[in-house]
């Protein structure tokens, strides 16, 4: 790397606006040929949105981005890819029915009308690249018969046939083993030494930190730190977004819900997509009116819990609601239970009303008892009540997941599953989303289980934290505990 | 070319192909007629599955391609009186043009929303018909006064080679190298695009092979019949038993949907002295294979035959 050079890759006030949400604010960084540089962020920071600008697979609002000294910013996917700009998606997207070696030589193949019969070089070249990245025994079979590490190799692979210049790789080590990172590692470090310039998208620093020259970090679409590894792991503002400042435990007043009869209590419970193992023997409980906080970083494996819980995946182990399985139950007999999720997608009904969707929410109760719920979430999140006739998708960020929250708790629930509530928001409006939480704890009419990558924002309102890592429930106890014995080794 | 699929069925299928061109020394007339309009609508069958088993396009315009094709043929020969073959070729050309004209609107909108255009298409051409019925024929239907020939084994060898070269065509170019990239963008278009791939590119020549191969085969259906009307080229119930047919053929197979045609047609016929029954059990049928063996007639013999 020479910073004399002009860089393979100048962005310049690069944004990108979903109608309020700002994804991506002007952000500024270059990337020269021969280094890896990390781009790291909590979820929703705006990383995967900035890795599609770059591609052209989302247009920008505004803002440049200059190739080897050509504007790129605006081009379509596949001008973008012709200059010399690949990708390693995030999730191994196969196509299904090619073989590992059809799929390579696709990556090998001019973008002709005409060009019926493919090379013997091509083959050669096509074999060549598989066994760099390890695929060699496995040149013909298809992906569904493939192994989870190797289809990572097969999306690196693909990548790597058509030669590019600048290498866009979007969370490469999720759900691999330590002996397939450092292989990974190796393959990344050789595109390096070759000269190419690699863009690593991670959650957060440590897992780069050997790897990448340098650092730029990413919080709500903003750049807000950049430098060496051990510098930016450093940096305050970096540690007070994953940290979130002081962490502090508040305890409940009045009655404590410890020692309840739990109304929800899970025993080695396991959840596995195809080869990958995203939950493993996971123990929890959870009492009438509890309020429990599962914490760890993206990827641990909290959604995958909740999506078991509530039937939207499979699961092994055992899950009990008041004492009884929920195994074989579907989503809807379990929701039916007294089980409402909110997931981290939020899931409103875009084109309807607040009001409908907070109506839809208490479809299945007598009217004078919705009617009531209806009352008590506007006492509870205020500005629905304003913005009752306003459609779902012009909320901000913020009122959204509060009508989320709102929408799933009028179905008079008696567990509250909450899903990564502050994902994408601002401080301002987790202290409201924080507020309405407390108020809701304090009532002591509903058992909470909210899963957070933002221990600050999940440990005041909680009798008790789990902390996942990995697929595993690593730790349990109570939130002062917490602040004394996890919180020091958690995150960063 | 790529393996995208061994050439295992080439055998058979050139055994088969042999036992049919030889078919006119031993049956009716009547069977041969019947096979005769098969193969036209197997030649309709692959070419829409060209789109739907490879570009993942589902296009219910397949009848407004033949339509376009067949009655363009069918009035250049009526009005102007020009050579059957230069009917042909222009009904084909003009076949191709209709479909880049329906499938560049079209491919801009992705998903369900590409297979209402194509079915919008179909009704505007209907009405389009009978609009203009001083050169269409309207509801009537329009009449061809020349024919290629009145011999049923003449017919039906010509249906036959259509059927025979198309498929050889059609079935080679989705094996090859842009064939594998028709396939990808179908799966994957921004994994396609990420390639380097023009994916709309890509689909708008598969929507063109297809309109070619369509409209090629409704020119030659019309100098056959001797006529051209609505209910027999364009209706939308043609379309559905073209869809059908190549679904029961088994999706991506190219020469599965010859076969699917080629059964649906014959069970109707064998079916028709049940008189109003025949269709609803045809459809049963097709539905119950659909269901059953999602890959088809051709999926079904695939996996007896592996051992």
């Amino acid at each position: 790397m020479s910073k004399g050079m002009p860089p393979l890759l100048g962005v310049r006030g690069l944004t990108k606006r979903f109608g309020g949400l700002t994804a991506v604010n002007k952000v500024d960084f270059a990337l020269w040929p021969g280094e890896i540089l990390g781009l790291i962020g909590p979820n929703g920071s705006g990383k995967s949105t900035l890795v599609k600008l770059l591609m052209g697979i989302e247009q920008p609002t505004e803002g440049s981005i200059l190739f080897d000294g050509a504007e790129i910013a605006g081009l379509s996917t596949h001008l973008v890819a012709r200059k010399g700009i690949g990708i390693v998606f995030q999730h191994s997207r196969p196509l299904e029915r090619q073989t590992v070696i059809e799929t390579i030589l696709l990556g090998l193949l001019p973008d002709s009308l005409f060009r019926l019969s493919i090379s013997a070089e091509h083959r050669a070249r096509a074999r060549a690249i598989a066994e760099k990245v390890g695929l060699g025994a496995v040149l013909d079979r298809r992906p569904s018969t493939l192994s989870f590490a190797d289809l990572r190799r097969l999306e690196l692979a693909k990548a790597l046939a058509r030669n590019p210049k600048i290498l866009l790789i979007d969370e490469p080590f999720a759900g691999l083993t330590a002996s397939e990172c450092a292989e990974f590692s190796s393959l990344f470090r050789e595109q390096r030494s070759q000269g190419k310039a690699i863009l690593l998208v991670d959650h957060n620093v440590r897992t780069v930190a050997a790897l990448v020259d340098r650092v730029i970090a990413l919080c709500l679409g903003e750049r807000i730190a950049e430098g060496k590894p051990v510098d930016v792991m450093r940096d305050e503002a970096v540690r007070r977004v994953y940290l979130g400042g002081a962490i502090e435990a508040a305890p409940r007043n009045g009655t404590g819900a410890a020692g309840a009869a739990p109304l929800l209590e899970l025993r080695g419970v396991g959840v596995r997509y195809g080869k990958a193992l995203a939950v493993d023997q996971a123990d929890l409980a959870v009492g009438e009116n509890e309020f429990v906080s599962l914490v760890g970083i993206n990827g641990a494996g909290k959604t995958s819990l909740f999506n078991a819980i509530t039937g939207f995946v499979p699961h092994s182990g055992e899950i009990l609601w008041r004492g009884q399985p929920v195994k074989g139950l579907s989503a809807v007999r379990i929701a039916r239970l007294g089980i409402s999720h909110c997931p981290e997608t939020r899931e409103l009904f875009g084109d309807m009303s607040v009001r409908e969707n907070l109506d839809l929410g208490g479809q299945r109760q007598a009217k004078a008892e919705s009617d009531d719920r209806l009352a008590w979430m506007f006492e509870l999140f205020p500005i629905l009540k304003s913005r009752q006739k306003q459609n779902a998708s012009t909320l901000s960020g913020g009122e959204q997941q509060m009508l989320a929250i709102a929408r799933a708790l009028m179905t008079d629930p008696q567990l509250l599953i909450l899903d990564e509530p502050t994902l994408g928001l601002a401080p301002i409006i987790l202290e409201q989303l924080s507020k309405a939480l407390d108020a809701l704890r304090q009532t002591g009419k509903v058992g909470v289980l909210l899963g957070e990558q933002n221990v600050t924002f999940a440990l005041p309102h909680a009798d008790r934290i789990h902390v996942m890592d990995r697929g595993r429930l690593t730790w349990q106890g109570s939130p002062d505990r917490f602040v004394h014995e996890a919180g020091a080794n958690y995150l960063i | 070319m790529a393996k995208t699929a061994p050439l295992r069925p080439f055998w058979p299928v050139l055994a088969i192909l042999a036992l049919a061109a030889f078919l006119p020394l031993g049956v009716s007339g009547y069977v041969l007629g019947l096979l005769t309009l098969a193969y036209y609508f197997g030649v309709f069958a692959m070419a829409w599955d060209l789109l739907f088993g490879f570009a993942n396009e589902v296009n219910f315009g397949t009848t407004f391609l033949i339509g376009v094709g067949a009655y363009s043929a069918g009035i250049l020969d009526n009005r102007y009186g020009l050579p059957i073959w230069a009917c042909v070729a222009a009904g084909t050309a003009i076949a191709v043009v209709g479909g880049l004209i329906l499938a560049l609107p079209a491919l801009r909108v992705s998903g369900p929303y590409f297979g209402l255009t194509t079915l919008v298409a179909v009704l505007l051409l209907q009405n389009f018909v009978i609009i203009f019925s001083e050169v269409t024929g309207g509801e009537i239907g329009l009449v061809v006064p020349d024919v290629i020939t009145t011999d049923a084994a003449g017919n039906y060898w010509i249906a036959l080679a259509l059927l025979a070269t198309s498929g050889v065509i059609l079935t080679t170019l989705s094996r090859s190298a842009v064939g594998l990239i028709l396939q990808a963008s179908g799966q994957d278009r921004i994994q396609a695009a990420a390639l380097g791939f023009n994916v709309t590119r890509h689909k708008l020549v598969a929507f063109s092979v297809s309109a070619l191969f369509s409209g090629l085969a409704g020119s030659f259906m019309v100098f056959y019949m001797g006529t051209a009307s609505i209910g027999t080229l364009i209706d939308i119930t043609i379309g559905v038993q073209i869809i059908i047919a190549a679904v029961l053929g088994g999706r991506r197979t190219i020469i599965g949907a010859a076969f699917g045609a080629i059964f649906l047609i014959g069970l109707t016929e064998i079916l028709r002295p049940t008189g109003e029954v025949a269709t609803f059990l045809v459809s049963a049928v097709a539905l119950l294979v659909v269901i059953l063996a999602p890959n088809g007639l051709t999926g079904m013999v695939a996996r007896k035959a592996r051992p």
